[in-house]
């Protein structure tokens, strides 16, 4: 904690309204695996986590080290370049596994193949 | 005055993170399938890079960015390996 | 130009990418960023990926901010929903849209898209029938997703036409 103090007041601030927001909203993406019911709801929940959380706490850590060391290199940039690009390569692979292993298993309230209807998933 | 609101609202977000890391694993360890626990993995993976991150601000020290950024390279691929390895089939737990 | 870079878009990447992990503007730096991006833009040429061509940088600039908007407005609905999910349950489906992208990375940009909305995520695109299977959070309105969805078609179909 011995560094932090060195900022100015409006970038300490800042820095640490960015930290506690993206750090509340990545609670909230991670609750959403907690609360919400089913699988396919649980999918969207993580993408909280990853779009608001980290672009919001690499923002601040930015401006941290940009204020602290007074450098304009920003390679946080490249941690929500990679997450921001690879989270919906993941989710939407594991949409596409859990639709096959439902489908395979065929469990109720899972769309057929060939077969357009936007019944309601219940298991 | 600023630097006691500093240190509690590192402090607070720290615990904000743990608390989603918390939810996360408490995912992986309740199932009930494996899609779910796949997913509560990756979240865990992020969590704790972003864990990383406020770390990093908290000491100001650059050297934790390098890890946040393997753990989420590694992350990455351990969730689409773990999902390919879903998607052949024959694998019903 | 083209036989040295042959993905140019690609190699500018990699080497913006190289000079922020190291942090320098070194001369060294950057000519071991230009051998790295030359080598992979080659590499990538031997995998012949499907190339398209963006047109129109002023629609793709106005398409982002848009996408972004989306994103912000959709991360908001999406954290109410999980913090009321207790008392009211949320109302989930799926959904079928017919698509008419013929580009293989315009379809791609369009489930990246989808699936980083917190709102939607993709889960099925049937080649042949042409029609893509989604996932909603908050079913309330179907005609509002689909309508969403041709929006964002009609955008990558400006942006990607050959």
């Amino acid at each position: 904690m011995s560094h932090l103090t060195d900022l100015p007041t409006w970038a300490a601030f800042a820095v640490c309204g960015l930290l506690l927001f993206g750090a509340a909203t990545t609670l909230i993406g991670s609750l959403g695996l907690l609360r919400l019911s089913n699988f396919y709801e649980r999918l969207h929940a993580p993408t909280i986590a990853t779009s608001g959380g980290t672009i919001l706490i690499c923002l601040a850590s930015m401006l941290c080290f940009a204020v602290l060391q007074s450098r304009w290199i920003f390679h946080e940039l490249l941690i929500v370049f990679f997450v921001t690009v690879t989270t919906p390569v993941t989710l939407a692979l594991l949409g596409q596994a859990a639709l096959y292993r439902d489908r395979f298993e065929e469990q109720n309230g899972v769309p057929r193949k060939h077969k357009p209807d936007s019944e309601k998933s219940t298991d | 005055m600023t630097e006691l609101a500093i240190t509690w609202s590192v402090l607070l977000s720290q615990v904000m993170l743990g608390l989603a890391m918390a939810c996360a694993l408490y995912r992986i360890a309740r199932g009930p399938r494996a899609q779910e626990r796949i997913l509560a993995l990756d979240t865990l993976y992020i969590n704790a890079m972003l864990m990383l991150l406020s770390f990093g601000i908290r000491s100001a020290n650059t050297i934790y960015f390098e890890t946040a950024l393997i753990i989420a390279v590694i992350g990455f691929v351990a969730s689409i390996a773990f999902a390919k390895f879903l998607m052949r089939g024959e694998v019903i737990e | 130009m083209r036989t040295w870079f042959p993905y140019p878009l690609l190699s500018l990447t990699l080497l913006v990418m190289w000079l922020l992990l190291n942090q320098s503007l070194a001369p060294g730096s950057i000519l071991i960023g230009l051998v790295l991006g030359m080598v992979l833009g080659w590499v990538t040429l031997k995998l012949h990926p499907a190339r398209s061509h963006l047109h129109r940088i002023g629609r793709a600039a106005r398409f982002a901010l848009e996408v972004i908007a989306d994103i912000i407005r959709s991360n908001i609905a999406v954290a109410s929903i999980i913090l009321r999910a207790d008392r009211v349950p949320a109302i989930a489906g799926f959904l079928t849209v017919d698509l008419d992208l013929e580009d293989e990375n315009a379809l791609a940009l369009l489930a990246c898209i989808m699936t980083a909305t917190p709102g939607t995520a993709w889960l099925e695109y049937d080649r042949r029938r042409k029609t893509l299977l989604f996932h909603v959070l908050d079913l309330q309105n179907e005609e509002v997703w689909r309508a969403t969805i041709k929006r964002y078609e009609a955008a990558l179909k400006e942006i990607f036409h050959d």
